[in-house]
């Protein structure tokens, strides 16, 4: 078997990110690293961020800095990733304390006193060279447990004229403004301030523009505006008011509050975590749906991905009639923005001027009386109409030419571009109309000529074809000479024309050298659409759909998927789908928070005098409306931490097509739900049930411990929308993974498989293997045969024999792997993740597969032996790849309709990729031949081997990594020459073959 | 756990030096384990092995910010928080060595 991968989404989530201007000039820039991509965000006029560039290179990044070579008028970025080294430079070296996590630099020279800022548990200290320390404390929550210190994740540095702060943000999300008090090079005070509250982040960049960029480390990213910089006196903790007693330093407390010198402008979306994706098309819709748990604590989510880029509607307007087409015409090709929108009706033309407005004008020149079949700019300046009895053409003077069809026949169809027409006449003629450019300059004289019909607006070529011309188009590739990567592109032009008798006519003439991407749009049908340019909307599309004239613009060109957010309560863990009722149940899980009762008494208490009410609305679905300037939503300054030994947790019964929850129920006594299954046992009495597997007060630290396991058994009720709990038994330890299996339920509890049946006040058990080497984490179950996966030793083969009451393990895996996700291919395949970031797949060999079934004792007699340290048959790895980033779930599913199915993977960093198994010999052949020239000729950008990235921990097995196949178009003309006539092919059909196979996936 | 790792890591190293050169893989091999720290040496003490992978582990999880993540999200802690203390847990991350016996 071989696969292609290809990742449909990238990651999401950033890890660093630095900010100054890359592309040179003034512009503010910033570059994120999203673990093995550096993309490139540019805030616009508007304060939404743009998506510039983005670049795969193959490795995994873990710093990023940018330096300016003096006098430079760009910054430079420095990538640290894991190909090489950097070297550090020590200008000296002093013992800090051993707490210290992060360094800030101080500005020095003329800016400031140099130095750094060190930042501990709990402190802030000033150091510098010959320089005495100066330490503040950094002010703690109130509602904060003595037991948890403070800590800096993400620091950022402004720099103003004469003066300079820094903004640090804590692990609860608290930013603080530190300033320092200095003369000259001497330190005297250290000056912690609030400054606002923002969700944890990884990263934060203050732009020169006044904006704050901050990364989160989980949710959505957000571009925030400063509205002052906190410049009051009352500081909270400083270093001169710093107290030492008995007991150490005396903590500072201070309150958060809602936001005062920050204001949101902007979010990107991310993904990261997925927690639990699935694929499913419950809405009916034409393609499937992904449904995918993602976020954590507060700013979790469910969120249903649809392909297809995500629109944003700038204006809707009902028109008079039903509309056939819409065009929109500039007066002058040097215009920035369009001029007219025009829309044709069966039997008239409107014209709307775009200014401030747009309205309906008259005096355009434009037939009104008649409906337009094309209208367009032509030359340099003057507009062309073409309506079913001849072509009008509008000169910039206002002064109006006509050509008029011979005899009584009318146009049907027409295309053109800015120096051509075409027009298909009734009766089946083609005409073809064309500037004459032999002179080679568009000078005004000719082009007026030209297209003045009566003289030189002559038919140069007549064409007949057999049946009506359909329809009509022009494409003109534009040559291009010198372009970015120094190559010349010649002009290209096909002729298409569609016949009614269903025939595409198409006339090449020239070679293909553009490269398209076809990516569809989430929005309604539309009928006809074109490109609108106006002051307030520069790259907008005007559509007619109905009786509708529609304005929107593309946000973030790009993105695979659009999405439906959905937001949940608390870290999402499973679900499970109910197709046939269209509703998803699933199970959210925290450790040291606190349940929404405490966390509302809690939250009474802090707002004592203030306004307290509404909270438990609030509650409800976990945060509401983000734009609701909710003071204290949780989703933005997180629940108050409690003790680590507390958990909240709650089982959600969710319709997806509304977004209700219509059954919620909350785990009391820190128990905690983790493992969700739907059962119809043998005994058909309450048909389907639902199986959860509870832990009560598990702690991981200092060991792993429990008080004890519960397993679930629900009713669904009201057509499923409820849940009644029927009973609860008692299991000894977590039980991490459940399954149905043959009307039974099958429980992984630690290194424990049992097969439990239903009883009338709780489960029965019928069968164990205790043989497992430590925790089950999945189950998946195939006829008799019973798929285990171990949390550190891979995947187990597992048959139960019915007469014997027998389960036992026939085959197991020799690599360890640290399984984060598994799924069940066929009878002998299983398909894993591990934690490192691989995935691969293992296969039980034909004949060993072959003996196993055919032996009567089913294998049994060779694991009584036990003999051999492990089962008697060993799986084989036949697919083994590293994707960089730890997939947390894996599913077999086909994303377009008809299309072939693939495993589709999630992962922690919030990406979305595709494994596509390759049909033919031939495609193997040139797909590999293409990744290796790749590997060869095109280098991944930091400098990492290629095959060494994707063979990280086990060497890479039959999988041609796509994402590296795909940067093809990207290379200079004369290596995608070189590298296509290696494979006997030219570059367009290399083109055509990746577009290809994109297209089976999605 | 972390000793799978290295062992793995380790093992797929010697894959790839068998593949390239295996005439001189002998002194190739002294030079790394010279080089690197934690490929070990034959005095090497059950006490210094174990801190060697160890550290190797947490290393790799503050490398890898995926991992980082996924620990964040099992522990609910922030991932600032995670690194700060695998970093911490570094510096004794088998505890106190053992006291030397006497030769």
């Amino acid at each position: 078997m071989y696969l292609y991968s290809l990742t449909l989404q990238r990651p999401t989530g950033i890890i660093c990110a630095i900010n100054g201007s890359f592309s040179g000039g003034k512009t503010q820039e910033i570059v994120v690293a999203r673990g093995k991509v550096l993309d490139l965000l540019r805030p616009d006029d508007n304060g939404r961020i743009q998506t510039i560039l983005s670049v795969e290179i193959f490795g995994a990044i873990r710093s990023l800095a940018q330096f300016r070579l003096i006098g430079a008028q760009k910054d430079y970025i420095v990538v640290g990733s894991d190909s090489g080294r950097i070297v550090i430079l020590e200008k000296w070296s002093e013992q800090v304390d051993n707490g210290a996590n992060l360094l800030v630099t101080v500005p020095g020279g003329t800016d400031g006193p140099s130095g750094v800022l060190v930042c501990a548990e709990n402190f802030v200290i000033y150091k510098n060279q010959g320089h005495p320390d100066v330490r503040a404390v950094i002010p703690r929550r109130a509602d904060l447990p003595a037991e948890r210190g403070v800590l800096i994740v993400s620091a950022a540095m402004h720099k103003l004229k004469g003066m300079f702060f820094f903004l640090l943000q804590t692990e609860y999300g608290d930013i603080f403004k530190v300033t320092l008090e200095h003369n000259n090079d001497r330190v005297s005070e250290l000056k912690i301030k609030y400054f606002d509250t923002i969700p944890v982040t990884a990263s934060m960049c203050v732009l020169k523009s006044g904006f704050l960029f901050a990364a989160s480390e989980f949710g959505n990213h957000a571009l925030y505006q400063f509205k002052s910089i906190g410049e009051e006196d009352d500081v909270e903790a400083s270093s001169a008011t710093l107290m030492e007693t008995e007991e150490g330093f005396q903590p500072v407390f201070f309150q958060p509050r809602r936001l005062k010198n920050l204001v949101r402008i902007d979010q990107v979306e991310s993904l990261m975590p997925i927690m639990d994706m699935k694929v499913s098309n419950i809405f009916e819709e034409e393609t499937p749906q992904i449904f995918t748990l993602c976020g954590r604590g507060p700013r979790s989510s469910l969120r249903i991905l649809r392909t297809g880029l995500a629109v944003s509607e700038m204006a809707v307007s009902k028109l008079p009639g039903i509309p056939s087409a819409v065009w929109t015409v500039k007066k002058n090709v040097i215009d920035e923005f369009d001029a007219y929108i025009v829309v044709s009706f069966t039997n008239a033309t409107l014209v709307l001027s775009i200014g401030e407005t747009v309205e309906e004008v008259s005096d355009s020149g434009f037939l009104d009386t008649t409906p337009s079949l094309a209208v367009s700019l032509i030359g340099d300046d003057s507009l062309m109409q073409v309506h079913p009895n001849g072509i009008r053409h509008i000169r910039e003077d206002g002064r109006i030419n006509e050509w008029r069809t011979p005899g009584k026949r009318t146009i049907s169809k027409v295309g053109s571009n800015r120096l051509q027409v075409v027009i298909a006449l009734s009766g089946g003629e083609l005409i073809y109309f064309e500037v004459d450019v032999t002179v080679g300059s568009y000078d005004k004289t000719i082009r007026i000529l030209s297209l003045d019909p009566d003289d030189c607006m002559q038919a140069l070529s007549v064409q007949s074809v057999s049946s009506a011309p359909e329809s009509l188009l022009f494409l003109e590739v534009l040559a291009s000479v010198g372009g970015e990567d120094g190559a010349d592109h010649p002009a290209s032009l096909f002729l298409n024309a569609g016949l009614q008798n269903g025939v595409l006519f198409r006339t090449v003439v020239d070679m293909v050298t553009g490269h398209f991407l076809l990516t569809p749009l989430s929005y309604e049908t539309l009928e006809y659409a074109a490109s609108f340019s106006s002051d307030q909307c520069v790259e907008g599309v005007v559509a007619v759909a109905g009786e509708a004239l529609r304005i929107f613009t593309i946000e973030r060109l790009g993105e695979t998927f659009n999405e439906t957010v959905i937001p949940l309560r608390y870290t999402p863990r499973k679900f499970v789908l109910q197709p046939k009722r269209k509703l998803l149940v699933m199970i959210e899980g925290d450790q040291g928070a606190l349940n929404a009762e405490e966390h509302e008494e809690c939250f009474e208490a802090a707002q004592v005098g203030e306004n307290g009410t509404g909270s438990a609305d609030q509650m409800e679905n976990g945060g509401e409306d983000e734009d609701k300037d909710d003071p204290l939503s949780d989703e933005h300054y997180g629940y108050p931490k409690a003790e680590s030994e507390k958990w909240v947790s709650c089982i959600r019964v969710l319709d997806p097509r509304t977004g209700n929850t219509t059954c919620l129920l909350e785990l009391q006594d820190n128990e905690a739900a983790f493992s969700i299954c739907t059962v119809n046992f043998h005994d058909k009495e309450y048909g389907t049930l639902l199986a959860v597997g509870t832990a009560k007060g598990l702690q991981f630290l200092p060991k792993r411990s429990v008080t004890a396991g519960f397993i679930h058994i629900y009713r669904f009720v009201e057509d499923g929308r409820s849940l009644e709990l029927l009973h609860k038994t008692q299991v000894e330890g977590v039980p991490l993974a459940l399954c149905q299996f043959q009307g039974r339920l099958l429980a992984g509890i630690g290194p424990v498989l049992r097969l439990y049946d239903l009883g009338k006040r709780r489960l029965l058990r019928k069968c164990e293997n205790k043989l497992f080497p430590n925790t089950i984490v999945s189950i998946h179950a195939y006829r008799d045969r019973i798929y285990v996966g171990d949390v550190q030793e891979s995947f187990h083969y597992c048959k139960y024999r019915r007469d014997e009451n027998q389960l036992y393990i026939f085959a197991d895996d020799c690599v360890p792997r640290w399984l984060t996700a598994s799924y069940h291919i066929d009878f002998d395949t299983m398909a894993g993740a591990d934690k490192f970031g691989n995935i691969y797949f293992v296969r039980l060999p034909q004949d060993v597969s072959d003996e196993i079934e055919e032996d009567p004792t089913g294998g049994r007699i060779k694991w009584e032996q036990g003999k051999l340290n492990g089962a008697p048959n060993k799986v084989e790895e036949i697919v083994q790849f590293h994707v960089g980033d730890v997939v947390t779930c894996l599913q077999k599913a086909s994303l377009i309709p008809g299309g072939g199915e693939c495993i589709v993977f999630g992962t922690v960093m919030g990406s979305v990729g595709a494994l596509h198994a390759f049909t033919s010999r031939d495609d193997v052949d040139f797909f590999s031949h293409l990744e290796m020239h790749m590997r060869q000729d095109h280098p991944p950008l930091c400098g990492r081997d290629h095959m060494a990235y994707r063979s990280a921990y086990f060497p890479v097995k039959d999988v041609i990594d796509g994402d590296l196949c795909e940067q093809f178009p990207t290379l200079p003309m004369d290596l995608q020459r070189k590298i296509a006539d290696e494979l006997d092919r030219t570059p367009g059909e290399i083109l055509k073959k990746l577009e290809e196979v994109r297209n089976k996936i999605i | 756990m972390s000793i799978r790792v290295k062992v793995l890591k380790f093992n797929s190293f010697l894959r790839f030096m068998q593949a390239s050169d295996r005439f001189n893989i002998n002194s190739q091999l002294e030079h790394l384990q010279a080089k690197y720290v934690g490929t070990g040496h034959a005095d090497l003490n059950r006490f210094e092995w174990a801190v060697n992978i160890q550290r190797d582990s947490y290393a790799s999880y503050i490398g890898h910010y995926p991992l980082l993540g996924y620990f964040a999200i099992a522990e609910n802690e922030s991932i600032g928080r995670e690194r700060y203390s695998f970093m911490q847990k570094m510096l004794l991350p088998c505890g106190l060595p053992p006291e030397r016996e006497e030769d």
